[in-house]
Protein backbone atom coordinates (compact mmCIF):
# COMPACT_ATOMS: atom_id res chain seq x y z
CA UNK A 1 0.00 0.00 0.00
CA UNK A 2 1.46 3.66 -0.97
CA UNK A 3 1.74 5.82 2.03
CA UNK A 4 -0.48 8.80 2.02
CA UNK A 5 2.15 11.30 0.24
CA UNK A 6 2.24 8.95 -2.93
CA UNK A 7 -1.42 8.96 -2.96
CA UNK A 8 -2.75 11.08 -6.53
CA UNK A 9 -4.98 13.94 -5.35
CA UNK A 10 -8.02 15.55 -6.79
CA UNK A 11 -7.83 19.50 -7.26
CA UNK A 12 -10.50 19.65 -5.25
CA UNK A 13 -8.94 18.29 -1.58
CA UNK A 14 -8.24 21.66 -0.49
CA UNK A 15 -12.33 21.69 -0.14
CA UNK A 16 -12.92 18.44 0.80
CA UNK A 17 -10.55 19.12 3.32
CA UNK A 18 -12.40 21.81 4.67
CA UNK A 19 -15.62 20.02 4.45
CA UNK A 20 -14.45 17.83 6.86
CA UNK A 21 -14.47 14.85 4.54
CA UNK A 22 -13.30 11.56 6.02
CA UNK A 23 -10.54 10.62 3.07
CA UNK A 24 -9.99 7.01 1.75
CA UNK A 25 -7.25 6.04 -0.14
CA UNK A 26 -8.89 4.37 -3.03
CA UNK A 27 -7.43 2.86 -6.29
CA UNK A 28 -4.05 5.11 -5.71
CA UNK A 29 -6.06 8.30 -4.67
CA UNK A 30 -6.86 10.06 -1.76
CA UNK A 31 -10.77 10.83 -2.12
CA UNK A 32 -13.32 11.67 0.20
CA UNK A 33 -15.79 8.51 1.30
CA UNK A 34 -18.08 10.78 3.42
CA UNK A 35 -18.69 14.39 4.50
CA UNK A 36 -21.57 14.50 7.07
CA UNK A 37 -22.57 10.54 6.67
CA UNK A 38 -23.04 7.70 4.04
CA UNK A 39 -26.95 7.87 4.69
CA UNK A 40 -27.24 11.31 4.35
CA UNK A 41 -25.70 12.22 1.96
CA UNK A 42 -27.62 8.71 -0.36
CA UNK A 43 -31.04 10.56 0.77
CA UNK A 44 -29.76 13.73 -0.61
CA UNK A 45 -29.13 12.05 -3.88
CA UNK A 46 -32.24 9.86 -3.65
CA UNK A 47 -34.62 13.32 -3.22
CA UNK A 48 -32.72 16.06 -4.20
CA UNK A 49 -29.53 16.52 -5.58
CA UNK A 50 -25.59 15.61 -4.92
CA UNK A 51 -22.41 16.55 -6.57
CA UNK A 52 -19.86 13.62 -6.41
CA UNK A 53 -16.10 14.78 -7.08
CA UNK A 54 -14.98 11.53 -9.58
CA UNK A 55 -11.98 13.05 -10.85
CA UNK A 56 -9.82 10.23 -10.41
CA UNK A 57 -11.44 8.68 -13.37
CA UNK A 58 -9.32 8.62 -15.88
CA UNK A 59 -9.81 9.81 -19.69
CA UNK A 60 -8.03 8.07 -23.25
CA UNK A 61 -8.58 10.19 -26.36
CA UNK A 62 -8.68 8.38 -29.08
CA UNK A 63 -8.28 10.30 -32.65
CA UNK A 64 -7.65 10.10 -36.57
CA UNK A 65 -9.11 8.28 -39.43
CA UNK A 66 -8.58 4.78 -37.88
CA UNK A 67 -9.63 5.59 -34.03
CA UNK A 68 -13.30 4.05 -34.75
CA UNK A 69 -12.13 1.49 -36.14
CA UNK A 70 -9.65 0.78 -33.28
CA UNK A 71 -12.67 1.29 -30.78
CA UNK A 72 -14.56 -1.08 -32.77
CA UNK A 73 -11.66 -3.54 -32.06
CA UNK A 74 -11.14 -3.10 -28.57
CA UNK A 75 -14.62 -2.16 -26.83
CA UNK A 76 -17.55 -4.90 -27.09
CA UNK A 77 -20.28 -2.62 -28.37
CA UNK A 78 -20.95 -0.95 -31.84
CA UNK A 79 -19.17 1.72 -32.56
CA UNK A 80 -21.50 2.45 -35.47
CA UNK A 81 -24.16 3.08 -33.45
CA UNK A 82 -22.18 5.81 -31.77
CA UNK A 83 -23.29 9.30 -32.91
CA UNK A 84 -21.34 12.55 -32.58
CA UNK A 85 -22.25 13.91 -29.17
CA UNK A 86 -23.63 10.60 -28.15
CA UNK A 87 -22.27 8.19 -24.95
CA UNK A 88 -22.05 4.21 -25.26
CA UNK A 89 -21.00 2.04 -22.68
CA UNK A 90 -19.30 -0.93 -23.22
CA UNK A 91 -16.11 -3.35 -21.47
CA UNK A 92 -13.05 -4.19 -22.75
CA UNK A 93 -12.42 -7.92 -22.99
CA UNK A 94 -9.17 -9.98 -22.63
CA UNK A 95 -8.60 -12.18 -25.68
CA UNK A 96 -9.62 -15.15 -23.06
CA UNK A 97 -12.98 -13.38 -22.98
CA UNK A 98 -12.73 -11.91 -19.72
CA UNK A 99 -13.61 -8.24 -18.39
CA UNK A 100 -10.52 -5.82 -18.07
CA UNK A 101 -12.50 -2.55 -17.57
CA UNK A 102 -16.15 -1.57 -17.88
CA UNK A 103 -15.70 1.91 -19.58
CA UNK A 104 -18.49 4.76 -21.11
CA UNK A 105 -17.03 6.70 -24.26
CA UNK A 106 -18.60 9.69 -25.55
CA UNK A 107 -18.13 11.07 -29.36
CA UNK A 108 -17.01 14.54 -29.15
CA UNK A 109 -16.39 14.63 -33.15
CA UNK A 110 -16.71 11.93 -36.32
CA UNK A 111 -12.68 11.15 -35.52
CA UNK A 112 -12.73 11.89 -32.02
CA UNK A 113 -13.79 9.71 -29.14
CA UNK A 114 -13.30 9.95 -25.01
CA UNK A 115 -12.93 7.13 -23.07
CA UNK A 116 -13.54 7.16 -19.24
CA UNK A 117 -11.73 4.24 -17.07
CA UNK A 118 -12.02 3.26 -13.90
CA UNK A 119 -9.04 4.60 -11.75
CA UNK A 120 -7.42 1.28 -10.88
CA UNK A 121 -7.43 0.23 -14.32
CA UNK A 122 -6.42 3.14 -16.71
CA UNK A 123 -2.85 2.44 -16.80
CA UNK A 124 -3.71 -0.87 -18.46
CA UNK A 125 -6.15 0.12 -20.31
CA UNK A 126 -4.21 2.91 -21.87
CA UNK A 127 -1.36 0.62 -22.18
CA UNK A 128 -3.89 -1.77 -24.01
CA UNK A 129 -5.00 1.04 -26.49
CA UNK A 130 -1.59 1.91 -27.41
CA UNK A 131 -0.73 -1.28 -27.83
CA UNK A 132 -2.97 -1.89 -30.99
CA UNK A 133 -2.98 1.82 -31.67
CA UNK A 134 -0.22 1.35 -34.69
CA UNK A 135 -2.64 -1.47 -36.38
CA UNK A 136 -5.09 1.39 -37.28
CA UNK A 137 -4.27 5.03 -37.85
CA UNK A 138 -5.08 6.38 -34.89
CA UNK A 139 -3.71 8.68 -31.89
CA UNK A 140 -4.17 7.31 -28.55
CA UNK A 141 -3.63 10.02 -25.61
CA UNK A 142 -3.53 9.81 -21.95
CA UNK A 143 -6.05 12.58 -21.20
CA UNK A 144 -6.19 11.67 -17.25
CA UNK A 145 -4.85 14.70 -16.09
CA UNK A 146 -6.10 16.80 -18.48
CA UNK A 147 -9.97 16.62 -16.39
CA UNK A 148 -11.47 17.04 -13.01
CA UNK A 149 -14.56 15.14 -13.14
CA UNK A 150 -17.90 15.73 -11.21
CA UNK A 151 -21.19 14.42 -10.91
CA UNK A 152 -24.21 15.61 -10.15
CA UNK A 153 -27.04 13.25 -9.66
CA UNK A 154 -30.38 13.08 -8.00
CA UNK A 155 -34.15 13.92 -9.15
CA UNK A 156 -33.37 17.54 -8.83
CA UNK A 157 -29.79 17.78 -10.45
CA UNK A 158 -30.90 18.59 -13.96
CA UNK A 159 -32.81 21.57 -12.67
CA UNK A 160 -30.26 22.80 -10.57
CA UNK A 161 -27.68 22.47 -13.02
CA UNK A 162 -29.65 24.20 -15.60
CA UNK A 163 -29.53 27.66 -13.36
CA UNK A 164 -26.34 27.60 -13.52
CA UNK A 165 -25.29 26.85 -17.47
CA UNK A 166 -25.11 28.62 -20.63
CA UNK A 167 -27.85 26.55 -22.86
CA UNK A 168 -29.85 23.75 -22.45
CA UNK A 169 -28.39 20.51 -20.90
CA UNK A 170 -27.46 17.18 -22.95
CA UNK A 171 -29.96 14.85 -22.88
CA UNK A 172 -29.24 11.52 -20.90
CA UNK A 173 -26.98 9.41 -22.83
CA UNK A 174 -25.38 12.48 -25.05
CA UNK A 175 -22.69 14.76 -24.44
CA UNK A 176 -21.56 18.32 -25.61
CA UNK A 177 -19.87 21.49 -24.81
CA UNK A 178 -21.26 23.80 -22.34
CA UNK A 179 -20.33 25.96 -19.62
CA UNK A 180 -21.51 26.14 -16.00
CA UNK A 181 -20.68 28.69 -13.47
CA UNK A 182 -18.85 30.36 -16.65
CA UNK A 183 -16.32 27.29 -17.19
CA UNK A 184 -16.36 25.60 -20.28
CA UNK A 185 -16.48 21.79 -19.75
CA UNK A 186 -17.60 18.97 -21.63
CA UNK A 187 -21.61 18.20 -20.31
CA UNK A 188 -22.22 14.49 -20.55
CA UNK A 189 -26.03 12.61 -19.67
CA UNK A 190 -24.74 9.89 -17.51
CA UNK A 191 -24.23 9.11 -14.01
CA UNK A 192 -23.78 5.96 -11.87
CA UNK A 193 -26.68 6.32 -9.04
CA UNK A 194 -29.74 5.44 -11.31
CA UNK A 195 -31.24 8.91 -10.99
CA UNK A 196 -31.33 11.87 -13.34
CA UNK A 197 -28.10 13.95 -13.51
CA UNK A 198 -24.75 14.82 -15.46
CA UNK A 199 -20.91 14.20 -15.35
CA UNK A 200 -19.01 17.08 -16.23
CA UNK A 201 -15.17 17.02 -17.56
CA UNK A 202 -13.47 20.48 -16.88
CA UNK A 203 -9.76 21.55 -16.57
CA UNK A 204 -8.67 20.70 -12.95
CA UNK A 205 -7.95 24.72 -13.05
CA UNK A 206 -11.57 25.40 -13.11
CA UNK A 207 -13.01 22.49 -10.81
CA UNK A 208 -13.22 24.59 -7.68
CA UNK A 209 -15.27 27.48 -8.94
CA UNK A 210 -17.92 24.69 -10.55
CA UNK A 211 -18.01 22.73 -7.31
CA UNK A 212 -19.07 26.28 -4.96
CA UNK A 213 -21.30 27.38 -7.58
CA UNK A 214 -22.97 23.49 -7.50
CA UNK A 215 -22.81 23.71 -3.90
CA UNK A 216 -24.34 27.28 -3.69
CA UNK A 217 -27.18 26.20 -5.69
CA UNK A 218 -28.14 23.56 -2.67
CA UNK A 219 -26.18 19.92 -4.45
CA UNK A 220 -24.90 18.05 -1.44
CA UNK A 221 -21.59 17.03 -1.36
CA UNK A 222 -21.58 13.23 -1.58
CA UNK A 223 -18.69 10.93 -1.07
CA UNK A 224 -17.79 7.43 -2.22
CA UNK A 225 -19.21 5.92 0.45
CA UNK A 226 -22.84 6.89 -0.90
CA UNK A 227 -21.98 6.28 -4.39
CA UNK A 228 -21.25 3.19 -3.72
CA UNK A 229 -24.57 2.24 -2.02
CA UNK A 230 -26.10 4.18 -4.49
CA UNK A 231 -25.41 2.32 -7.57
CA UNK A 232 -25.45 -1.19 -5.91
CA UNK A 233 -29.41 -0.25 -5.31
CA UNK A 234 -29.70 -0.34 -8.66
CA UNK A 235 -27.46 -3.14 -9.71
CA UNK A 236 -24.71 -0.81 -11.63
CA UNK A 237 -21.32 -2.89 -11.87
CA UNK A 238 -17.91 -2.28 -10.12
CA UNK A 239 -14.98 -3.33 -11.86
CA UNK A 240 -12.66 -5.32 -9.86
CA UNK A 241 -16.16 -6.36 -7.96
CA UNK A 242 -18.53 -7.49 -9.89
CA UNK A 243 -16.56 -7.52 -13.17
CA UNK A 244 -13.62 -9.12 -13.44
CA UNK A 245 -10.58 -10.74 -16.33
CA UNK A 246 -12.19 -14.38 -14.82
CA UNK A 247 -15.98 -13.54 -15.45
CA UNK A 248 -17.06 -12.36 -19.04
CA UNK A 249 -19.54 -10.13 -19.96
CA UNK A 250 -22.33 -12.80 -20.33
CA UNK A 251 -21.99 -14.38 -17.09
CA UNK A 252 -22.10 -10.41 -15.49
CA UNK A 253 -25.43 -10.11 -17.26
CA UNK A 254 -23.28 -7.65 -19.66
CA UNK A 255 -24.87 -9.44 -23.16
CA UNK A 256 -26.68 -6.21 -24.18
CA UNK A 257 -23.82 -4.29 -24.25
CA UNK A 258 -21.93 -6.89 -26.83
CA UNK A 259 -21.88 -6.94 -30.28
CA UNK A 260 -19.84 -10.30 -31.09
CA UNK A 261 -20.34 -9.90 -34.86
CA UNK A 262 -18.16 -6.61 -34.84
CA UNK A 263 -15.28 -8.80 -34.19
CA UNK A 264 -13.62 -6.98 -30.81
CA UNK A 265 -11.05 -8.83 -29.08
CA UNK A 266 -12.46 -11.75 -26.90
CA UNK A 267 -15.74 -12.12 -29.27
CA UNK A 268 -15.37 -15.39 -29.96
CA UNK A 269 -15.51 -16.80 -26.13
CA UNK A 270 -18.44 -13.72 -25.59
CA UNK A 271 -19.99 -15.62 -28.51
CA UNK A 272 -19.71 -18.96 -27.40
CA UNK A 273 -20.94 -18.24 -23.97
CA UNK A 274 -23.84 -16.69 -25.00
CA UNK A 275 -25.12 -19.32 -27.76
CA UNK A 276 -24.21 -22.42 -24.46
CA UNK A 277 -25.22 -20.24 -22.33
CA UNK A 278 -23.11 -19.44 -18.59
CA UNK A 279 -21.92 -21.86 -15.89
CA UNK A 280 -22.27 -18.81 -13.32
CA UNK A 281 -24.44 -15.57 -13.21
CA UNK A 282 -24.03 -12.50 -11.34
CA UNK A 283 -27.57 -11.94 -9.91
CA UNK A 284 -28.65 -9.23 -7.36
CA UNK A 285 -29.95 -10.11 -4.04
CA UNK A 286 -31.59 -8.80 -0.66
CA UNK A 287 -30.84 -10.37 3.25
CA UNK A 288 -34.42 -11.36 4.27
CA UNK A 289 -32.89 -11.58 7.70
CA UNK A 290 -29.93 -10.33 9.86
CA UNK A 291 -27.10 -9.41 8.70
CA UNK A 292 -25.14 -7.83 5.86
CA UNK A 293 -22.97 -10.57 3.61
CA UNK A 294 -19.47 -8.75 2.21
CA UNK A 295 -17.43 -9.72 -1.07
CA UNK A 296 -15.79 -12.50 -0.78
CA UNK A 297 -18.63 -14.31 1.35
CA UNK A 298 -18.78 -18.03 -0.01
CA UNK A 299 -22.96 -18.99 -0.64
CA UNK A 300 -23.63 -22.35 0.45
CA UNK A 301 -24.48 -24.93 -2.64
CA UNK A 302 -21.95 -22.31 -5.11
CA UNK A 303 -21.56 -19.35 -5.35
CA UNK A 304 -19.50 -15.78 -3.55
CA UNK A 305 -21.01 -12.47 -3.14
CA UNK A 306 -19.12 -9.93 -5.10
CA UNK A 307 -20.86 -6.89 -3.75
CA UNK A 308 -22.63 -6.24 -0.53
CA UNK A 309 -23.47 -3.34 1.89
CA UNK A 310 -26.68 -2.06 3.65
CA UNK A 311 -28.85 -0.39 1.85
CA UNK A 312 -29.95 3.21 2.86
CA UNK A 313 -32.98 3.04 0.61
CA UNK A 314 -34.38 -0.64 1.53
CA UNK A 315 -32.57 -0.62 4.80
CA UNK A 316 -31.52 -3.84 4.83
CA UNK A 317 -28.40 -5.64 3.30
CA UNK A 318 -27.81 -6.01 -0.12
CA UNK A 319 -25.27 -7.18 -3.17
CA UNK A 320 -24.42 -8.92 -6.20
CA UNK A 321 -22.94 -12.52 -5.82
CA UNK A 322 -22.05 -14.96 -8.87
CA UNK A 323 -24.07 -18.05 -8.69
CA UNK A 324 -24.18 -21.15 -10.31
CA UNK A 325 -26.63 -20.52 -13.67
CA UNK A 326 -28.91 -23.23 -12.82
CA UNK A 327 -29.96 -21.42 -9.06
CA UNK A 328 -30.11 -18.17 -10.66
CA UNK A 329 -33.68 -16.80 -10.69
CA UNK A 330 -35.04 -14.22 -8.52
CA UNK A 331 -37.05 -16.01 -6.08
CA UNK A 332 -33.96 -18.22 -5.17
CA UNK A 333 -33.38 -18.35 -1.52
CA UNK A 334 -29.40 -17.70 -0.69
CA UNK A 335 -27.75 -19.37 1.98
CA UNK A 336 -24.44 -16.64 2.97
CA UNK A 337 -21.76 -17.51 5.15
CA UNK A 338 -21.27 -14.39 6.75
CA UNK A 339 -17.62 -15.07 8.80
CA UNK A 340 -19.45 -17.93 9.84
CA UNK A 341 -23.07 -17.57 9.99
CA UNK A 342 -25.12 -18.47 8.09
CA UNK A 343 -27.25 -15.55 6.88
CA UNK A 344 -30.20 -15.69 4.27
CA UNK A 345 -30.57 -13.96 1.75
CA UNK A 346 -33.09 -14.20 -2.00
CA UNK A 347 -32.49 -13.11 -5.17
CA UNK A 348 -33.73 -10.47 -6.28
CA UNK A 349 -34.27 -8.65 -9.97
CA UNK A 350 -32.72 -5.97 -11.05
CA UNK A 351 -32.96 -2.83 -9.96
CA UNK A 352 -33.53 -3.50 -6.37
CA UNK A 353 -34.35 -0.07 -5.84
CA UNK A 354 -36.27 2.16 -8.41
CA UNK A 355 -35.86 5.52 -8.47
CA UNK A 356 -38.91 7.91 -8.10
CA UNK A 357 -40.11 9.60 -11.08
CA UNK A 358 -38.44 13.52 -10.60
CA UNK B 1 -22.58 12.62 15.88
CA UNK B 2 -21.30 14.13 19.54
CA UNK B 3 -17.98 15.90 19.79
CA UNK B 4 -15.10 14.38 20.56
CA UNK B 5 -15.18 13.03 24.38
CA UNK B 6 -13.57 10.48 26.64
CA UNK B 7 -14.90 10.36 30.30
CA UNK B 8 -12.55 10.34 32.90
CA UNK B 9 -14.62 8.00 34.90
CA UNK B 10 -13.71 5.20 31.92
CA UNK B 11 -10.66 2.45 31.49
CA UNK B 12 -9.56 2.00 28.29
CA UNK B 13 -8.21 -0.47 25.48
CA UNK B 14 -5.62 0.57 22.62
CA UNK B 15 -7.80 -0.61 20.49
CA UNK B 16 -10.68 1.95 20.95
CA UNK B 17 -12.87 -0.12 23.86
CA UNK B 18 -13.82 1.39 27.41
CA UNK B 19 -15.04 -0.47 30.41
CA UNK B 20 -16.67 0.82 32.98
CA UNK B 21 -16.40 -1.35 36.83
CA UNK B 22 -19.73 -1.62 38.09
CA UNK B 23 -19.17 1.05 41.38
CA UNK B 24 -21.35 -1.48 43.43
CA UNK B 25 -19.50 -4.76 42.50
CA UNK B 26 -15.92 -4.45 41.49
CA UNK B 27 -16.32 -7.96 39.48
CA UNK B 28 -18.54 -6.64 36.89
CA UNK B 29 -18.46 -4.06 34.38
CA UNK B 30 -19.57 -2.62 31.27
CA UNK B 31 -18.00 -2.48 28.01
CA UNK B 32 -18.47 -0.28 24.61
CA UNK B 33 -16.38 1.17 21.87
CA UNK B 34 -14.97 4.73 22.10
CA UNK B 35 -16.08 8.21 20.00
CA UNK B 36 -12.79 7.91 18.12
CA UNK B 37 -13.93 4.03 17.40
CA UNK B 38 -17.32 4.70 15.98
CA UNK B 39 -16.14 7.91 14.25
CA UNK B 40 -14.18 6.22 12.41
CA UNK B 41 -15.92 3.02 11.81
CA UNK B 42 -19.02 5.87 10.48
CA UNK B 43 -22.85 5.19 10.89
CA UNK B 44 -23.52 1.81 12.50
CA UNK B 45 -26.44 -0.43 10.50
CA UNK B 46 -25.62 -3.69 12.56
CA UNK B 47 -25.12 -5.32 15.84
CA UNK B 48 -25.40 -8.71 16.62
CA UNK B 49 -25.24 -8.99 20.26
CA UNK B 50 -22.95 -11.98 21.36
CA UNK B 51 -24.87 -14.73 23.45
CA UNK B 52 -25.20 -14.19 27.32
CA UNK B 53 -22.81 -16.98 29.06
CA UNK B 54 -20.22 -16.96 26.45
CA UNK B 55 -16.97 -15.79 27.23
CA UNK B 56 -14.83 -12.97 26.61
CA UNK B 57 -11.33 -13.17 26.64
CA UNK B 58 -9.01 -9.73 27.51
CA UNK B 59 -7.34 -8.51 23.90
CA UNK B 60 -9.49 -10.65 21.72
CA UNK B 61 -12.56 -10.15 19.49
CA UNK B 62 -15.70 -10.80 20.77
CA UNK B 63 -18.14 -9.40 18.53
CA UNK B 64 -18.36 -7.19 15.94
CA UNK B 65 -20.08 -3.90 14.42
CA UNK B 66 -21.15 -3.29 11.26
CA UNK B 67 -21.72 0.47 9.48
CA UNK B 68 -22.35 0.81 6.23
CA UNK B 69 -19.18 0.18 4.45
CA UNK B 70 -17.73 -2.28 6.44
CA UNK B 71 -17.57 -4.26 9.66
CA UNK B 72 -15.33 -4.12 12.49
CA UNK B 73 -14.19 -6.46 15.23
CA UNK B 74 -14.80 -5.36 19.14
CA UNK B 75 -12.14 -6.13 21.53
CA UNK B 76 -12.69 -7.04 24.96
CA UNK B 77 -10.71 -4.56 27.33
CA UNK B 78 -10.76 -6.99 30.16
CA UNK B 79 -12.11 -11.07 30.74
CA UNK B 80 -15.00 -12.63 31.89
CA UNK B 81 -18.24 -13.92 31.59
CA UNK B 82 -21.50 -12.01 29.44
CA UNK B 83 -24.41 -11.51 32.26
CA UNK B 84 -26.08 -8.86 29.60
CA UNK B 85 -26.52 -7.72 26.07
CA UNK B 86 -27.81 -4.21 25.17
CA UNK B 87 -30.69 -5.95 23.18
CA UNK B 88 -31.95 -2.32 22.50
CA UNK B 89 -29.08 -1.83 20.00
CA UNK B 90 -30.91 -4.56 17.38
CA UNK B 91 -33.68 -1.91 16.62
CA UNK B 92 -31.54 1.32 16.70
CA UNK B 93 -27.68 0.55 16.29
CA UNK B 94 -27.15 3.88 15.56
CA UNK B 95 -27.24 4.39 19.00
CA UNK B 96 -23.48 3.75 19.06
CA UNK B 97 -22.64 6.62 17.35
CA UNK B 98 -25.19 8.68 19.10
CA UNK B 99 -24.55 8.15 22.76
CA UNK B 100 -21.58 5.78 22.96
CA UNK B 101 -20.48 5.85 26.30
CA UNK B 102 -24.07 5.50 27.64
CA UNK B 103 -27.34 3.71 25.91
CA UNK B 104 -24.48 2.62 23.01
CA UNK B 105 -23.36 0.44 25.61
CA UNK B 106 -22.68 -3.55 24.23
CA UNK B 107 -22.12 -6.03 26.92
CA UNK B 108 -22.02 -6.35 30.66
CA UNK B 109 -19.30 -8.68 31.56
CA UNK B 110 -18.34 -10.31 35.12
CA UNK B 111 -14.91 -10.53 35.32
CA UNK B 112 -12.86 -13.61 35.71
CA UNK B 113 -9.19 -11.61 36.56
CA UNK B 114 -10.25 -8.09 38.02
CA UNK B 115 -6.79 -7.57 38.14
CA UNK B 116 -6.35 -7.14 34.37
CA UNK B 117 -7.56 -3.36 34.70
CA UNK B 118 -4.21 -2.50 35.51
CA UNK B 119 -3.30 -2.99 31.90
CA UNK B 120 -5.85 -0.91 31.06
CA UNK B 121 -5.36 3.36 30.41
CA UNK B 122 -7.29 6.47 31.63
CA UNK B 123 -8.69 8.79 29.55
CA UNK B 124 -5.45 10.73 29.30
CA UNK B 125 -3.27 8.30 28.40
CA UNK B 126 -5.80 7.20 25.66
CA UNK B 127 -6.55 10.69 23.65
CA UNK B 128 -2.68 10.44 23.66
CA UNK B 129 -2.59 7.51 21.63
CA UNK B 130 -4.63 9.24 19.43
CA UNK B 131 -2.53 11.67 18.58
Amino acid sequence: MPSTTDLRRSPLDDRHRAAGAKLIEFAGWEMPLQYQGIKAEHEAVRTRAGVFDVSHMGQIETAGPGAQALLQYLLSNDLRRLPEGGAQYSVLCTPEGGVMDDLFTYRLAECVFLTVTNAANHERDLEWFQRHAPDFNADVIDRRDAFAMLAVQGPRARHLVAGLADGPLVPRMHCGGRSVAGVPLLMCGTGYTGEPGVELMLDPDGAGEVWDALVAAGATPAGLGARDTLRLEVGYHLHGNDLDRDHGPIEAGLGWCCRESTGFVGSEVVARVRADGPAQKLVAFEMTGPGIARPGNPIAGGGVVTSGTFSPSLQRGIGMAYVPAERSEPGTELEIDVRGTPRAAEIRSKPLYTPKES
Amino acid sequence: MPDPSYPEDLLYHPEHDWARLDPGNSEEATFGITWFAQDSLGEVVFFDPPKVGSTVTKDAAYTEIESVKAVSDVISPLSGEIVAVNDALADSPETINEDPYGEGWLVKVRLSDPGEQEALLDAAAYEATLS
